[in-house]
């Protein structure tokens, strides 16, 4: 069984920014990866961030991860990279159970772990939403951004949050018709910039409207969607038709940090950070001594959030493991200083909210 | 309404223009950005300090008239699209608009497009001065369109004619 000082699980912002700041500090790390490609889900988002500088914005997402495997590379055999290797398992005594190209398995020890897996889409209950042409639209940002394939001709965006009207833009760019965007809520959950790009498009957004069903018979033809009223019941003789081909349901994203429930970090559901995270320090430190979490995992957040918190967390993770820098008090408070400039503003209080039910 | 729509509404919107007569001295950078959100590449990448949004990045950037020179660094530069620049020196019955445009194929310098407002609606012809887009633009290319003045507050957008985008 090999065994290690670190290992970070997941190569998206959140792992990368984790493993570059604790190999800087001098910790040896094994990243694993479940795709054939680093960059989690940076490797999609065509469009430029938000945020400061000291996160890349106003750099494009897909740029961020070449910056960021850049700089890793750096550290040459600091930072060891595996993919298409799978975490499946997680126990007591910090053994990771890796299955690598769905042929090998085998057992890692590490002394520290960072858990950087990220989330995953929500679904919606409603008539005939298994019909082919239904997806996330995480999954349909993946087919045109890294597979260039059209999904189909026209869609109808089902969630007006900010993954929402980003994959609606990005399909109109991709030649693609969107034919409305609807949420549910009373309003656009999105940044308003993002949305305000769609608007001036003409592509009509909808609030308090929910998808009824979705008709087809091999494949989607058309979705039927209504109001709401503010209980979020549908009113009838609202019903509006839409002949569509695609449908992309963006009605949020969960938490993916099962591996840390399984090794028995102490965990909450709290709905601010949408699904159940685990308890954890300022410092990114679960309940465990030693193991850490960080980005989407410990609940959902930007981009340019999971990146800090991967900085703070790889120079905590590895200062555990006595790779303490000279300036280590300067960088854990510079990260702890972004984290909350990110999250300071309006669009932060469900996000400080939710910290404070998920601090240890 | 704007929260629902994501469409400016005219008082809004005349919030974010300088005077008129500043327009008519020459280029001026328009930042319709509305709601505090946690970004600031606009007030890092103007090179006059015409920009500022302070220590708390989630401050609503400022623009300050009078410094700014409409040279319109930060059109690129700002992740929302959010920033155009305006320009009534030119002629007295018309505006120029420099305004991103992230969409293929670009259109050509002396074509006439469909002007958009911020609905998407149709509202005038516009026609292309000039397409920039350089390296340092990182593929947001800007393009340069001339509309009749009385559009001043409401073009926002174009389209070409033989697309049918929505």
């Amino acid at each position: 069984m090999r065994e290690l000082e670190l290992l970070i699980i997941g190569s998206g912002p959140a792992g990368l920014c984790a493993a570059i700041s604790a190999a800087s500090s001098g910790a040896k790390v094994l990243i694993l990866e479940r795709s054939f490609q680093p960059g989690g889900q940076l490797i999609k988002q065509t469009h430029m961030f938000f945020g400061s500088e000291r996160q890349y914005a106003s750099h494009r997402g897909v740029d961020i991860a070449d910056i960021l495997l850049r700089r890793a590379a750096e550290f040459g055999d600091r930072i060891e990279l595996m993919l298409n290797a799978t975490a499946v398992g997680f126990y007591e005594d910090n053994v990771v159970t890796v299955l690598k190209d769905e042929k090998e398995y085998f057992k890692i020890k590490a002394k520290s772990i960072i858990c950087a897996t990220g989330a995953f889409e929500k679904s919606l209950a409603f008539p005939n939403n298994d019909l082919p042409g239904i997806y996330g639209a995480g999954a349909v940002q993946t087919l045109m951004n890294v597979y260039g394939v059209r999904p189909g001709n026209r869609v109808l965006m089902v969630g007006a949050g900010n993954i929402g009207v980003i994959v609606s833009y990005q399909l109109m760019q991709a030649g693609i018709q969107v034919a409305a965007v609807l949420d549910a809520a009373p309003r656009i959950g999105a940044y308003l910039v993002h949305a305000s790009k769609l608007a001036r498009m003409g592509v009509p957004i909808l609030c308090s409207h929910t998808i009824k069903e979705a008709i087809g018979t091999d494949c989607l033809e058309a979705a039927v969607v209504c109001r709401v009223d503010q209980r979020f019941r549908p009113i009838p003789g609202t019903e509006r038709r839409f002949d569509v081909d695609v449908m992309c349901v963006s009605v949020g994203l969960s938490p993916l940090n099962e591996l840390l429930a399984m090794r028995g970090a102490a965990m909450r559901y709290v709905p601010q950070l949408s699904g159940t995270v685990p308890l954890r320090t300022v410092d990114c430190e679960t309940s465990i001594p030693g193991i850490y979490v960080a980005g989407d995992a410990s609940g959902i957040e930007e981009a340019s959030s999971a990146m800090a918190e991967g900085y703070l967390a790889g120079l905590c993770a590895a200062a555990g493991l006595g790779h303490v820098p000279e300036d280590y008090g300067a960088r854990r408070q510079e990260y702890l200083g972004q984290l909350e400039d990110l999250r300071s503003g309006p669009v932060g209080d469900r996000i400080r909210a939710g910290m404070k039910l998920s601090a240890l | 309404m704007f929260e629902q729509t994501a469409v400016a509404t005219r008082e809004m919107v005349l919030e974010k223009f300088p005077p008129i007569e500043r327009i008519d001295k020459g280029p001026v950078a328009v930042v319709e950005c509305y709601q505090k959100i946690p970004c600031n590449p606009c007030q890092t990448a103007c090179p006059f300090g015409a920009i500022q949004i302070g220590a708390d990045i989630n401050e609503i950037p400022r623009r300050d008239e009078a410094l700014c020179t409409g040279c319109g660094v930060c059109v690129a530069k700002c992740p929302g699209l959010s920033i155009m620049i305006v320009d009534g020196s030119k002629s007295a019955g018309t505006v120029e608009f420099r305004i991103p445009y992230e969409f293929l194929p670009l259109p050509q310098v002396g074509e006439r497009v469909l002007g958009l407002d911020r609905a998407g609606q149709p509202i005038c012809r516009a026609l292309v001065k000039k397409v920039m887009n350089p390296p340092a633009f990182d593929r947001t290319p800007v393009v340069t369109l001339e509309v009749e003045r009385k559009y001043l507050y409401d073009f926002r957008n174009f389209r070409r004619e033989a697309e049918a985008h929505g």
